[in-house]
């Protein structure tokens, strides 16, 4: 078993997402029980579904600078990073730090692929129109670049695309390079924008629901695909009032590229993993943001292990339903909602859940709960059976 | 800290020519030539269905991996790993692209679901039955230079260790005078902590060391250098290994970064 590892706090974090933009709007639509799912208006061809939109991108370009790095997903990292004074609070951190001691790790599944699929869609003779002649763009690095670009870090810049786990995975990066004192601290960021590669791909596997997903619900069809950027800054030392990264856990099902293993292994050794190097045993965690795509085999799977591992005090919910799965930003969006859950005393329910699975225990909440959550798990899952959970405690509490 | 020390417990290497890293240390010495009967990896690691069907860079990470880990004393069950690509599966990139802007509905989910960037990482889970934590990683043109120091961090962090595979492989269609690789190029190594003084690597991140001259590359290393973004960015340190003398190099880690190595032989 893993180590107890020392907390690491989260000194400033945001989120963007079809929710809106910043963390009040997602506490507002969280309280609200108000989804940001709405029909599919995104593809050109006809792909009959819910997803979750980030509005207003299409007007907001980068600004002249950062020209080179024009793309979807910088646009939706740009108008993420502003958010709740990220951008702000990140430049200070490096000011205090000195930009060689922080590390800049980026998560993302496709990164600005949705630049390519455009090139490919407006090429002439072989070749791609002038103005997406730019290799920065139809790379995974993508988005770091970009954000190396705006933000001047000097420390580690690394690219994490482990499909649906990135984001997550990156806590566990930014702890490991912290508790070695390589850094003093990490800007953390997870960008995944629509794009057809996602649209059209999940649906290939039958995988999209045609209607808003229904997380854990008996009738659940698949999923809804999201977008979203969330960010955190990651520092050894904080006040007293910041909440903190205390454990994580990472695994690897080696069972199929596509379907998760059917006893949920590896997302039980990713959970035994968080729980050891937080030092908690499992009575004491208040809530778990479940992965909870609403795909069926996910579903079933991630309810089973959370049945037999939790008794019915401990919460759980998959917020799919709100922002839809929002890929390889998921890990970090989600973990948002986790520190808003603990901050605000909140717990989401399971939006667009009416009717449970049968396999579902009792910890899986329908409705909104109030609750003083103060340790939180965050669960994601990737194709080629990648698994991160995530565990945080609540500001003061560590 | 800022350094890592890391022993290098085992290598592992496939580029057209050069099937394992014994013939490729021989050839960086100039001792050696490149085999012409040597065209694609076949990982015996994996089942004959697989070996047909699986997508490129699949073959040839799992190779390059499976040889690494033979040559260290450890289980491939028991190592974490760390996967790098410049740019991931470009032919599943121009697939998708192509089918994307001609006939979305018709997307292969196979190819969809190979698509992912983790793909090696997936299959080699799979196939050397580990349930450890494995991480898919790309970093531009310092994709081998950041997934080394990860390699490292991780060896360190958890003190058990870790699987490194990095690779290129040939980019078709329009993709190819964007995202350039013209061959298929990998090289893997497991390293771990080295806590008694017997480190091969010593890394540090924006290290102040001076670079030793670097070394020169034989004609066909330096084509694959010109031909292969990992090979570019691994092959400066790989001579060094095969020279076996002590060396130190600035490998370029970002925009204004870099990695200092120090080769203790």
């Amino acid at each position: 078993m893993p180590e107890l590892v020392d907390p690491i706090f989260i000194t400033a974090h945001t989120a963007t997402s079809a929710l809106g933009r910043g963390l009040a709007d997602h506490l507002e639509a969280l309280r609200e029980s108000r989804s940001g799912l709405r029909e599919n208006d995104f593809t050109r061809e006809t792909l009959s579904c819910a997803i979750g939109r980030v509005a207003g991108l299409e007007s907001l370009p980068l600004p002249a600078q950062y020209a080179r790095h024009e793309c979807r997903n910088n646009r939706l990292a740009w108008l993420g990073i502003a958010a709740d004074d990220f951008l702000d609070r990140a430049r200070a951190a490096i000011a205090r730090h000195g930009a060689e001691r922080v590390a800049l790790l980026v998560a993302t599944s496709t990164s600005s692929i949705g630049a390519t699929e455009e090139a490919y869609a407006r090429q002439s003779d072989g070749r791609f129109p002038d103005d997406l002649r730019r290799p920065e763009v139809h790379t995974p690095h993508s988005l770091g670049l970009f954000l190396e670009h705006v933000l001047g870090t000097r420390g580690p810049c690394l690219t994490t695309a482990t499909a649906c786990s990135s984001s997550a995975k990156i806590f566990a990066l930014a702890e490991r390079m912290m508790r070695l004192g390589l850094v003093d601290a990490a800007i953390l960021a997870g960008v995944d924008s629509l794009c057809g590669s996602v649209l059209f791909g999940f649906n290939s596997l039958e995988l999209v629901a045609p209607e808003p997903c229904r997380p854990f619900d008996v009738r659940r069809r698949g999923i809804s695909i999201g977008e979203a950027a969330g960010f955190a800054l990651l520092e050894r030392n904080a006040a007293d009032r910041s909440p903190a990264l205390i454990g994580w856990g990472e695994s690897s099902d080696a069972h199929h590229m596509s379907t998760p293993h059917p006893q949920g292994l590896g997302a039980r050794l990713a959970l035994e993993g968080a729980l050891a190097r937080a030092g908690l045993a499992a009575a004491d965690v208040d809530y778990i943001n479940l992965h909870g795509t609403a795909t069926p085999r996910n579903d079933e799977v991630e309810a089973g292990v959370v049945a037999a591992a939790f008794d019915a005090r401990t919460r759980a919910s998959s917020t799919k339903g709100w922002t839809g799965h929002t890929l390889g930003a998921a890990g970090i969006l989600e973990s948002v909602v986790c520190l808003l859950a603990m901050e605000h005393g909140v717990i989401p329910g399971t939006l667009n859940c009416e009717e449970p699975d049968p396999v579902c225990g009792p910890q899986i909440a329908l409705r909104n709960e109030t609750a003083d959550v103060r340790i939180a798990l965050s669960n994601s899952f990737g194709f080629g059976g990648s698994n991160c959970t995530l565990a945080f405690a609540r500001g003061g509490q560590s | 800290m800022n350094v890592l020390d890391i022993r290098i417990d085992g290598m592992g290497f496939w580029a057209p020519g050069w099937p394992h890293w014994q013939a490729a240390r021989a050839g960086l010495r100039g001792e050696m030539q490149a085999d012409p009967l040597v065209g694609k990896p076949s990982p015996a690691l994996l089942g004959a269905a697989e070996r047909r069907r699986a997508p490129l860079p699949v073959l040839l990470a799992c190779e390059i991996a499976a040889q690494a880990c033979a040559q260290s004393a450890y289980a491939a069950d028991s190592l974490a790993s760390v996967f790098a690509s410049t740019h991931g599966d470009l032919v599943i990139t121009d697939y998708m692209c192509s089918t994307l802007a001609s006939a979305p509905h018709e997307l292969s989910p196979i190819r969809f679901h190979n698509s992912v960037h983790n793909a090696p990482a997936g299959y080699w889970t799979i196939a050397a039955h580990s349930h450890a934590a494995s991480t898919s990683t790309s970093s531009w043109h310092w994709s081998f230079a950041l997934a080394l120091f990860e390699a490292a961090v991780q060896a360190h962090a958890e003190g058990s260790p870790v699987l490194l595979a990095a690779y290129d492989t040939e980019s078709p269609g329009p993709l190819s005078e964007i995202a350039l690789a013209a061959v298929n190029f990998g090289v893997a190594m497991v390293v771990s902590a080295a806590l008694d003084g017997a480190a091969s690597l010593r890394l540090e991140f924006n290290s102040p060391i001076q670079a030793s001259a670097a070394l020169a590359l034989p004609d066909a290393f330096a084509e694959l250098a010109r031909s292969n973004p990992i090979a570019a960015q691994s092959l400066p340190l790989l001579a060094a290994l095969a020279a076996a003398r002590p060396h130190t190099l600035q490998l370029p880690a970002g925009s204004n970064s870099t990695l200092g190595i120090e080769v203790c032989a």
